[in-house]
């Protein structure tokens, strides 16, 4: 069982988690990710590693209510305990100074993206960081990147704070502008992630992206996370989650992540329901 | 005893008694297991069959080497639970390996007995007597060694990993497993189906082995979690690596990541340790449509199969592409499986999926086939039969040919040395790896093999860690 030290509400239906884990800190570094089972009845999913304190033994999770699972786990309090938390998994990001680095995050994908911010900053590069939300309300971790950006954009899609506009429209700005860019980071929603790459794909700028695809065990033995990377069949568990971006394909990617689509949400409408009547 | 009263015509005119099962029709609607076990009498009646050879050829064709006639003479004797400990001295998880071992071609092949008759049936009264045991005493502790104070780590909680925490244990040393599932048992419970191995079974098997005081962390991917180096400075002494085989294979032909294509593992996992079809109960979900294609002749391919079929798949098929002779399952699953009304589709291969506009797999083009010139395997070779593709409706694909090497420890390992295919280089006879103090045994150095193999290299190991530490406590 695994000790939730600290819960903080971030934004509505975006929760951060401190969670002891002693295990889980011993060797983990930015860019991997742990698969959390909620309770007996749970399944497996993964979740990437926000933050971590090696010497206190905890790790920081900031998850977004989408599913039952992650709605359940919006239901525990401090104090409670996650059945379990294994990690860390997936290889860890390459950091290295390679000069300017645009990090990109859509939604909870910055909660992934802040902590390789931190680690390119504390490499020596520079730092452009562009976050994207649906709006004002959303917003997590403004400060937090702010911190180690050397230049911070927000948008927000209704134009609540920020700039009006998705993250891409930002990024393309900073290209026709000029700017040189050595590096593009960009973790979030998949169709987000898709459009960023057709994006720096023709201005030939490298462009990281981490794949979120369906897992179950995360340690090399169901498949389920197969994705398609220049043509091949890879598995986002063990040979990712981090991949070159122009090699994905994210229409596959997309396609599979609605592979349980129906019975998702016939799982959450009854968590939800059981829980109106509790 | 009684037993000498009786005479040798009678013995010899005892028919090898059958395993009583669940009905094929109502077993195809419940996940409960098959085979319901022999009777006190009919274990009894198959008992006496065995004729107590002076040179029992059929502990030879055992890899953990029971002493087959001993534990059958105790059946005879109706002292089965000292039966379930004789057995015990060399095989401590006798009812899993009663139920799952392919007797048919270890020991009972070599049962003198079957040369003008049936053989007799060891892995059936095998499986009685641990059941029976299981049932009728406290699973008194083995004679166990004092404690040494040494510790060793066992990665991986499969049959190879339990066999080697079992046999550590009861030398005195102090033992931990690692799993890096949230259950133990590895392949035992994520693979074998309920209805083949109930996963109580082996919940009683493991909480025997933490009466013998082994500890089982779970949550712990060696080599990610805590490498093998940091495992040796936490002051374990010597590591056994039992992680089992790794990456499903897939045949890298056209369309195998479309929607409804799950490789075995997936398959089985989902329904058995994460029990999918007690879906909404439980969270995880499964998709498994009306006519289902395992593609594979194996175990793993008759344990889908009869997955989806207890589904409700209105059609499930195997699709192999060689004949019924060449398959590598066994029999009594072939049979099983036939009775359930699997069908099989033999001398087919395929060539490519295809999917409708959302991505999710509708057909399969296959191939012909016919038997060539026998190939390395011994098997005659499929041979493609030019021009007579078609096009094979299905909902659902499951890919069961087998895995291919687990590359997560080994990549953060480098002092331990690979063969050709990736799996681990290790000394067959003692499990030695390339790494001072590692050892490693079951299918991450042979590929994919059974369960009692594993379990016979997981002895080996055993043993050469506890030569290889009394050494080091000798040197202290």
């Amino acid at each position: 069982m695994f000790k939730i030290l600290k819960k903080e509400r971030l934004a509505p239906h975006v929760n951060k988690f401190l969670i002891h884990a002693p295990w889980v800190t011993k060797n983990c570094k930015p860019g991997q990710f742990v698969i959390i089972r909620v309770d007996e009845e749970g399944e497996r999913i993964p979740l990437t590693i926000a933050e971590y304190d090696r010497e206190q033994g905890t790790i920081t999770l900031i998850v977004q209510e989408v599913g039952k699972t992650t709605y359940k786990l919006g239901d525990l309090d401090e104090g409670d305990a996650i059945e379990d938390v294994i990690g860390p998994l997936g290889r860890p990001a390459e950091i290295a100074k390679v000069g300017t680095v645009v990090t990109i995050g859509g939604g909870v994908g910055t909660a992934i993206v802040y902590p390789e911010t931190r680690a390119f900053k504390e490499a020596g590069n520079y730092l452009i960081s562009i976050v994207g939300y649906k709006n004002k309300e959303l917003i997590i971790l403004e400060e937090e990147m702010r911190q180690y950006s050397d230049e911070l954009y927000v948008t927000t899609d209704d134009g609540s704070y920020g700039r009006q506009g998705f993250v891409s429209d930002q990024l393309k700005d900073l290209i026709e502008s000029g700017r040189k860019i050595d590096l593009v980071l960009t973790i979030g929603p998949a169709i987000m992630m898709k459009v960023i790459c057709d994006l720096t794909r023709k201005f030939n700028i490298k462009t990281i992206v981490s794949l979120n695809s369906i897992m179950m065990d995360g340690t090399a033995m169901c498949g389920g996370c197969r994705v398609e990377v220049n043509g091949k069949t890879r598995f986002a568990c063990v040979d990712g989650p981090e991949f070159d971006g122009h090699q994905v394909n994210f229409d596959l990617l997309m396609k599979r992540l609605g592979t349980y689509r129906d019975q998702e949400k016939e799982s959450l409408e009854r968590y939800l329901q059981n829980k109106e009547k509790a | 005893m009684e037993k000498k009263t009786v005479k040798k015509p009678r013995r010899m005119g005892i028919p090898r008694q059958p395993m009583p099962k669940q009905k094929p029709e109502e077993r195809t609607g419940n996940f409960n297991e098959v085979a319901l076990g022999y009777t006190v009498e009919l274990a009894l009646e198959e008992a006496e069959r065995c004729i107590q050879c002076r040179k029992p050829p059929c502990i030879k064709g055992c890899p953990v080497n029971i002493n087959i006639p001993a534990f059958i003479q105790l059946i005879s004797e109706r002292k089965f639970i000292e039966a379930a400990r004789k057995i015990k001295e060399d095989d401590v998880l006798p009812a899993m390996t009663g139920r799952v071992c392919p007797q048919e071609e270890q020991c009972e092949i070599q049962c003198v007995v079957g040369i003008k008759h049936k053989p007799v049936a060891i892995g059936r009264l095998e499986r009685f007597a641990a059941d029976f045991e299981a049932e009728h005493s406290e699973m008194d502790l083995p004679e166990m060694e004092s404690s040494n104070g040494q510790k060793v780590a066992v990665v991986g909680s499969g049959p190879s990993g339990l066999t080697v925490a079992a046999d550590c244990a009861r030398m005195g040393y102090d033992v931990t497993v690692f799993e890096a599932l949230h259950k133990p048992g590895g392949v035992l419970v994520y693979g074998i189906p309920e209805f083949r191995l109930p996963k109580n079974i082996v919940m009683r098997e493991v909480d025997y082995l933490k009466k013998m005081g082994v500890k089982i962390v779970y949550d712990v991917c060696v080599g990610r979690t805590v490498t093998i180096r940091q495992l040796f400075d936490e002051g374990y002494k010597a590591i056994f690596l039992g992680l089992g085989a790794g990456l499903p294979r897939f045949m890298s032909i056209e369309g195998e990541n479309l929607l409804g294509i799950y490789s075995a593992n997936e398959f089985l996992t989902r329904i058995n340790l994460m029990r999918a079809y007690k879906f909404p109960e439980y969270d995880t979900p499964i998709r498994i449509g009306h006519r289902v294609a395992v593609i594979g002749g194996g175990n793993v391919a008759m344990d889908s199969v009869r997955s989806a079929l207890r589904f409700g798949a209105e059609e499930a098929h195997i699709i192999y592409r060689r004949s019924r002779p060449e398959m590598p399952a066994r029999e009594e699953e072939i049979e099983n499986a036939e009775e359930e009304g699997v069908l099989f589709d033999f001398l087919v291969n395929p060539l490519r999926y295809i999917g409708d506009e959302n991505g999710w797999i509708k057909a399969i083009e296959l191939i012909k086939m016919e038997l060539g010139e026998p190939d390395a395997s011994g098997r005659k070779r499929p041979v493609p039969i030019k021009g007579s593709e078609f096009i094979y409706k299905v909902d659902t694909v499951v890919v069961a040919i087998g895995q291919t090497v687990n590359p997560l420890l080994l990549d953060t390992t480098p002092e331990i040395k690979t063969n050709k295919w990736g799996y681990i280089k290790a000394d067959p006879e003692t499990g030695e790896t390339s790494m001072k103090g590692v050892f490693a045994g079951g299918d991450i150095v042979t590929g994919e093999a059974t369960v009692i193999a594993a379990m016979g290299a997981g002895r080996k190991a055993a043993k050469t860690i506890d030569a290889y530490l009394k050494n080091l406590r000798a040197d202290q």
